[in-house]
């Protein structure tokens, strides 16, 4: 983060503004991603007309930072529509999508409507890998034609790359291609749950010698040595750090008009159908309880020698089930990183080895038994 | 400068006003920047319409102790400035409707 952008979110923290908004347009898509964590029907979207009011509330509201997202955001047929009017109230604009549609003309509209950033997720730089995970064939073809157009207009591109084991060994290659395309990559080692909790798809998440791999790998992480230092433990000014951005300076809303303190933290904080974004903002009980939480708050991460260090997400902490309470997948990123487990860890080791021997034994008896 | 008195917020830019300062980001080249107290009063009033020695006069002088001047000198700085970074737009004379964005065929 430069500077300017540190003193920035200082001065939105202090006077409460919500600097960063993520917003999704739509849940539908014309790709069916095995690791997406959403439901694709649409269960009564926002209207252009509540879309662009929510926009003016936004603007009002002291939002800079507009990522607007989907599902695909190219399904909405008043994308553009809505995409002028949020140019229109200066928002420093952030696109998620998977490129398909973009043909030329959307991407001379995109580049006529002043977008910061594209960001385009593939998988891998092998059509049959990439193609498998998004269910649609030619996919890998399609984005990367998009991904062209817009990098020929100059457009700032990102190449988001999910890392996964369907396609653990390609994103080398992915960042080459992205080096190839003059796009910036960028590669998540985490699949997360499903927005209303379901925890099935957690078995995509490679496992920790595949993490391990990416953690000393220079090229993505810089200085391997200070990245994966062991930790110190965390110092008392950690004990008042906030977790992140989400709640305080940054936070969700559905197509829906559901508010949440981040799209990875769905703790539903208000409806903007119902109440004023800002109000919301300022009033919400449960944003007002995240708020509230630093590291002194949790009981196990407070006193985890990972503490200070730890990327923790609360999301997904409250996905487990407690937003003050460890997440599992980020003491599993800490001891990828370092080699140390945290206790929650070692705790929840011990407690898998122990039903899985359970039931390795349960079928033993069973097959005596017949 | 006196040859291009009217000033206009580019429309390629983001902005927004944070307490009494303005963050502008340029769409070229997402360049950040912030506008003190009173570079934030040309900002706002830069609307295509109003020369630039008008909003010193009246914006600026009216509510801080500098002379008229003065605070041109700044100003005509602060616009070049900006300009040269794409986020302002400088004409010898009025710029119609500066909120209205690049058209492509939809
Ligand atoms: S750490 Fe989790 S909740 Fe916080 S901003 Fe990141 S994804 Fe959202
Ligand atoms: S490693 Fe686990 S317990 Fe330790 S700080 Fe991170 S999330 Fe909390």
């Amino acid at each position: 983060m430069s500077a300017l952008i540190g003193e920035m979110v200082t001065k939105a923290l202090k006077l409460n503004i919500p600097l960063s908004v993520h917003l999704d347009l739509t849940y539908r898509c014309n790709e069916r991603c095995i690791h997406c964590y959403l439901d694709h029907h649409d269960h009564g979207e926002m209207t252009t007309v509540e879309i662009k009011d929510l926009l003016d509330q936004m603007a009002d509201a002291g939002v800079f930072y507009l990522t607007i997202s989907g599902g695909e955001i190219m399904m909405r047929r008043d994308f553009f529509e809505i995409l002028e009017h949020a140019r229109k109230r200066t928002f420093c604009i952030k696109l998620k999508t998977n490129g398909i549609l973009i043909r030329s003309n959307e991407a001379d509209r995109i580049k006529a409507l002043g977008v910061e950033s594209v960001q385009i997720s593939i998988y891998s730089h092998i059509p049959d890998v990439h193609d498998a995970i998004t269910k649609l064939p030619g996919s890998l073809a399609d984005s990367i034609e998009a991904i062209r157009r817009l990098r020929a207009h100059g457009i700032h591109v990102i190449i988001a790359n999910v890392l996964m084991v369907k396609n653990a060994s390609d994103y080398e290659g992915v960042k080459a291609l992205a080096a190839e395309l003059g796009a910036q990559f960028m590669l998540d080692p985490t699949v997360t749950p499903m927005m209303d909790g379901d925890r099935g798809i957690l078995n995509l998440n490679v496992d920790e010698a595949a993490l391990r791999e990416v953690f000393r790998n220079e090229g993505l992480v810089g200085n391997v040595e200070e990245f994966c230092a062991p930790p110190k433990g965390p110092n008392e000014s950690d004990l008042d750090m906030l977790p992140c951005s989400a709640g305080h300076t940054a936070c969700y809303v559905s197509p829906y008009g559901d508010v949440y303190p981040c799209v990875q933290f769905p703790l539903p904080s208000g409806n903007v159908r119902s109440t004023r974004f800002v109000d919301i903002w300022r009033n919400s009980p449960e944003l007002n309880e995240v708020r509230s939480i630093t590291l002194r708050d949790m009981p196990s991460c407070s006193v985890c020698t990972h503490g200070g260090t730890c990327t923790r997400c609360p999301g997904l902490a409250y996905l487990e089930g407690n937003m003050r309470g460890p997440s599992s997948q980020d003491c599993e990123k800490s001891y990828a990183r370092t080699g140390i487990p945290s206790e929650n860890l070692k705790k929840r080791r011990a407690a898998s080895f122990s039903s899985s021997h359970l039931v390795q034994i349960q079928g033993l008896q069973s097959s005596v038994a017949i | 400068m006196s040859d291009k008195p009217y000033v206009a917020r580019s429309n390629m830019i983001a902005a927004r006003v944070l307490g009494n300062e303005t963050m502008v980001m340029s769409a070229s080249d997402s360049t950040l920047f912030t506008l003190d107290e009173v570079a934030t009063l040309i900002w706002e009033s830069a609307d295509g319409l109003t020369p630039l020695e008008e909003i010193v006069k009246n914006k600026v002088c009216t509510q801080y102790d500098v002379s008229p001047e003065v605070a041109l000198k700044d100003a005509e700085v602060l616009v070049k400035q900006l300009a040269g970074h794409g986020l302002m737009l400088l004409s010898d004379r009025p710029v119609a409707q500066p909120s209205e964005f690049p058209k492509v065929n939809p």
